[in-house]
């Protein structure tokens, strides 16, 4: 991809993305930015009302995308749902593991082993299934992109033991998978947001299970679900050409003071 | 809109006339933004402004000693007198001296401490009350993978380099409620003047450093000038403090 004076106005036409957790949040702004940029999307998401809502948006806003029904922590799912992308698009080239979930705070006296699992199971297991049907669909072509969901509680602590655990495994597998295919032009990285409004942060404010404070960072603000957005876009573009295997913190400061 | 688009702003860029710093400047004014070089060599910068101009983007050059206070202070006001405002500070001038820790002289530390943190941190300083003034503006400064590892044969380099580091995280803490965003991008083996008298002075040092990097490549200036467009828009306007390695996975892999 040439380095344009239009930045990444439509440096994805005629390209496909596929999205996970795209029917809400960040799943659904990165979705309708990659639409806005030219590309085909797969919206998939666990709701297939949510993944639906998506692709009527981003018609409306004249791109072309389509929905899929997914649990990515299944891998016969998660093979469907690459397939899905080939018959409608005939190829593959950015991915976007997003789904998750936060799964609460619990201490450690009344933890839940089955709770643990299931966060593993749909934030870390779910981007390496992710990865591991993605990757052979770009190698077809001659590469691509793929950008894992982490969080800046894959580089810290946020005393959710679960959900930290699972963000930490999402960059170590980054890591390990970018430095892989890096030579075979798929480009890996993570993205790790800070305080992002979305409904999953304002289920967990609601639940008082996380601190939901814009004062926690120097830019004083939660981050809109397009900022993060715009992150992934640009690590999926040629202009991220020599970024491999980084976590990209997106987090106003947080991490820094 | 296009988060990425530059169009209307102005970036400084130091050390804009060759190597990375010109692949900076021209990658920030094919973004749109128009560009001042501030640099101590007339020659290079007058042909670096000029091919610039050739792709259709203004430019301009102020010739600045990045050590000296009142020069730093210079470009902004002139920057400002020349273009009406000062969006974009991109802290890319820098120097290595290499040499054994323990037969480096003091006169190289400082000259490589005075060029790299205390120049970027002066240019910082001096841009600040413009940006202050306009609701904002990005702060862009030049590290290396030496600020992240240790350099055999580059100790001030690399603790200059370390404090980029540092100097990014300060200043993103200290001006992100002025709507400041300050972050790093720290290059891999980038094809440049540098890295290729390096390789003249050690032979093979090339060869050694691809060896290491996944993407099985060499990185170019137009790679950092991506991530210079990235951290110079408002596609970024969430993201500060931070050092984005663009070095092929160089950093990732042991």
């Amino acid at each position: 991809m040439a380095f344009k004076s239009e930045g990444l106005g439509h440096a994805f036409n005629g390209k496909a993305a596929l999205v996970t957790g795209a029917g809400s949040g960040i799943g659904r702004a990165t979705a309708l930015a990659f639409a806005e940029a030219g590309a085909n999307v797969l919206a998939a998401d666990i709701s297939s009302e949510g993944a639906a809502e998506t692709v009527a948006m981003i018609a409306e806003a004249g791109g072309n995308a389509v929905p899929f029904a997914v649990d990515v922590a299944s891998s016969a799912d998660v093979a469907a749902m690459v397939a899905h992308t080939i018959r409608h698009f005939g190829r593959l080239d950015y991915a976007f593991n997003n789904a998750g979930i936060s799964g609460g705070r619990p201490g450690l006296d009344d933890f839940d082993e089955a709770l643990y699992d299931r966060v593993m199971a749909i934030n870390a297991k779910g981007p390496l299934l992710g990865m591991k049907y993605q990757i052979p669909e770009m190698l077809k072509t001659g590469g691509g992109a793929i950008v894992n969901m982490a969080s800046v509680a894959g580089l810290t602590g946020v005393g959710a033991f679960a959900y930290t655990a699972s963000k930490h495994a999402v960059i170590g597998m980054t890591k390990a998978a970018a430095i892989r295919y890096a030579a075979r032009n798929i480009r890996i990285n993570a993205v790790c947001p800070g305080l992002v409004d979305t409904p999953m942060v304002a289920r967990a404010a609601a639940n008082n299970v996380a601190a939901a404070s814009p004062d926690l960072n120097p830019v004083g603000r939660a981050a809109a679900p397009h900022e993060i957005a715009a992150a992934v876009l640009w690590l999926c573009s040629g202009q991220a050409a020599f970024v491999v295997g980084h976590p990209l913190v997106v987090d106003g400061g947080m991490l820094a003071g | 809109m296009n988060p990425f688009d530059l169009t209307g702003r102005v970036a400084v860029v130091t050390g804009g006339n060759r190597g990375i710093g010109l692949g900076i400047a021209e990658g920030l004014a094919q973004a749109g933004a128009k560009v001042m070089i501030a640099a101590r060599d007339a020659a290079l910068s007058e042909t670096a402004v000029e091919h610039i101009r050739q792709r259709g983007s203004e430019a301009a050059f102020f010739l600045t000693d990045i050590e000296d206070q009142g020069s730093c202070m210079a470009l902004a006001e002139n920057t400002l007198g020349r273009f009406g405002r000062l969006d974009i500070l991109f802290n890319n001038a820098g120097i290595m001296i290499g040499g054994q820790p323990e037969s480096t002289s003091l006169v190289d530390w400082e000259r490589v401490m005075s060029t790299n943190l205390t120049g970027a941190f002066l240019c910082a300083q001096a841009v600040f009350p413009a940006m202050q003034r306009q609701g904002g503006g990005k702060i862009i400064n030049l590290g290396s993978l030496a600020s992240i590892f240790g350099t055999a044969r580059g100790a001030a380099y690399a603790a200059s380099k370390g404090g980029i580091v540092q100097l990014t995280r300060s200043l993103a803490v200290s001006w992100g409620g002025d709507n400041i965003q300050v972050n790093a991008i720290l290059p891999g083996y980038i094809e440049s003047e540098l890295t290729r008298r390096a390789e003249n002075e050690r032979p093979g040092s090339f060869a050694a450093k691809l060896a290491r990097t996944p993407a099985g490549r060499i990185g170019t200036p137009q790679d950092i000038a991506g991530a210079a467009v990235f951290l110079a828009s408002a596609a970024s306007d969430y993201v500060t403090g931070i050092s984005i390695p663009v070095d092929g996975g160089y950093g990732v892999q042991i």
